[in-house]
């Protein structure tokens, strides 16, 4: 089955670290084109390094990170974490969205009426057309994750890597956020690599999972994941 | 309005106004995203840095521009260091850094040529402190600030809106960071003398909290910051030769006024 697809990201025994001091090690997995991927695991078992390798942000200690060649020069759709500096910044939706053009290898200062289209393209895809001269600042916490959502598709066409996309959003704008990225997964073809604690609504969307733990690192297909010990003990768990 | 012409006459005046427009126009340009990205205290700890080279350079007898420069840039670069590596001990860092070379500066006039006009002029700033070398440097900074504004706009949006999302698509945001802060410590070392250690860092923010008050977009923002930067500045310079007030306060009061004003139109549309 996987054949056909595309093979977007391959790491081949991959140890991570930061100052010296390993988080995961000799990792194994792949990411084809139209994989939704979830990464799941405890706090401060790795995932948000491994997310930094995979954007090229960081070395990995031992192994290789290979990645397509169409994800080359930042091309990646990237939806960070918000930070606290962005809920009161005075930009326009669209300022935000274009921002997602840029990226290393253009050497171009402005930018291009086709980039612009795309953009306008973007924001009518995610429903937040009708915002774009609204002030960032004064959107609900969905709406803005719409618009950075919108930012990322700018980015890239292949790959969508998120972070945590759901935190602070209330239930409703969740599941608005799940069925995006789903339409985004099965319509679009977005492969999708996703880091999140909402194990419950992953599973209903995930076709591989990833989990970082303490002790050892699980990677497979969502029902192997329900099969194994983590999925099980999750199970168990009530979750 | 003869004396407001006769103003003019006095070539002091004249290049105050120039070195002044144009520093008021690159500290508002910088501080607006100096300001959005949490780092309005760099230019006050650079201010306080400036006057302690100051005070050194003037007390071994060099010219105060060669020996200030230098220092306050290499303050800028370690700062930023500092407040990139650790969020909660930035502020603390800041406060160490300026309280230190404010008192270097202090003991170093004090033990040799003691507190004299030309240390009052460092604190709060001194209209007849402009000369020729500061109106070439003005207009070189002036441009480079212009430049950077104009050909890295997008640029500078993106890194200051979202840094890790700039970073993703390989934008080089330490190299950006960089040049904003090594402009900053030009333009505070240029505008200190005029301005006054104490004050000269209200130049980069008011004008960009200002602006955001009012606006709604980043570019409207920026351009809103400049604007009434300069007017504040010319409105302030003004007052102080009427009213025979020193320049940095004046320019400060202005300043706040705006603000306020600003606040309300704000206030009222919301």
């Amino acid at each position: 089955m996987s054949d056909e697809k595309k093979l977007l990201i391959d790491c081949r025994d991959v140890t991570l670290g930061y100052e010296g001091r390993a988080i995961g090690s000799h990792l194994n997995f792949q990411v084809h084109s139209g994989d939704y991927l979830c990464i799941v695991g405890d706090n401060g078992s790795g995932k948000s390094t491994l997310l930094k390798a995979l954007l090229g942000l960081l070395r990995p200690m031992e192994g290789q990170i290979r990645t397509d060649r169409s994800l080359g020069g930042g091309a990646i759709g990237y939806l960070p974490q918000q930070t606290r500096a962005q809920r009161d910044f005075p930009a326009t939706v669209s300022e935000v969205v274009l921002s997602g053009f840029l990226s290393a290898r253009k050497g171009r200062f402005f930018y291009t009426a086709a980039e612009k289209s795309k953009a306008l393209m973007n924001m009518g895809k995610l429903g937040v057309l009708e915002l774009k001269d609204r002030c960032y600042r004064e959107l609900s916490g969905g709406q803005q994750q719409r618009v950075l959502l919108s930012r990322a598709l700018c980015a890239a066409g292949t790959l969508l890597i998120l972070d945590e996309p759901v935190t602070g959003l209330d239930p409703e704008a969740a599941h608005d956020m799940y069925r995006t990225l789903a339409y985004l997964n099965r319509t679009e073809g977005l492969a999708i690599v996703m880091v999140t604690h909402d194990l419950p609504n992953v599973l209903k969307y995930a076709t591989h999972i990833l989990h970082a733990g303490r002790r050892g690192w699980f990677f497979g297909t969502a029902a192997a994941y329900l099969a194994s010990p983590y999925g099980k003990k999750l199970g168990g768990d009530g979750q | 309005m003869s004396l407001l012409l006769e103003m003019f006459t006095y070539p002091f005046i004249l290049r105050a106004f120039v070195v002044g427009i144009l520093v008021s126009l690159c500290a508002a340009l910088l501080g607006v995203p100096l300001v959005l990205k949490r780092y309005s205290m760099i230019g006050d700890g650079l201010s306080h840095v400036s006057f302690g080279a100051l005070s050194v350079a003037l007390a071994c007898g060099w010219s105060p521009l060669p020996v200030s420069i230098p220092v306050v840039i290499a303050a800028a670069l370690a700062l930023l260091r500092m407040t990139e590596r650790s969020r909660m001990g930035a502020d603390a860092a800041i406060a160490v850094t300026s309280a230190s070379a404010l008192a270097v500066g202090i003991i170093v006039t004090s033990l040799t040529t003691g507190m004299t006009t030309d240390v009052d002029s460092y604190m709060f700033g001194s209209i007849l402190a402009m000369d020729r070398a500061d109106v070439v440097l003005s207009v070189v900074l002036s441009a480079a600030v212009l430049a950077l504004f104009v050909l890295f706009y997008h640029r500078l949006f993106a890194i200051t809106f979202d840094e890790s999302f700039s970073r993703a698509t390989g934008v080089k945001v330490g190299l950006y960071n960089t040049l904003l802060s090594v402009l900053t410590a030009l333009t505070i070392v240029l505008g200190m003398r005029m301005m006054g250690a104490m004050l000269i860092s209200s130049l980069v923010i008011f004008p960009a909290l200002s602006g955001m008050r009012v606006l709604k977009s980043f570019r409207g923002v920026v351009l809103c910051a400049a604007v009434l930067s300069v007017a504040s500045f010319c409105a302030g310079l003004t007052a102080s030769y009427l009213l025979g007030t020193p320049v940095g306060a004046s320019v400060v009061l202005v300043n706040l006024a705006v603000f306020l004003v600003c606040c309300a139109i704000g206030h009222k549309a919301r």
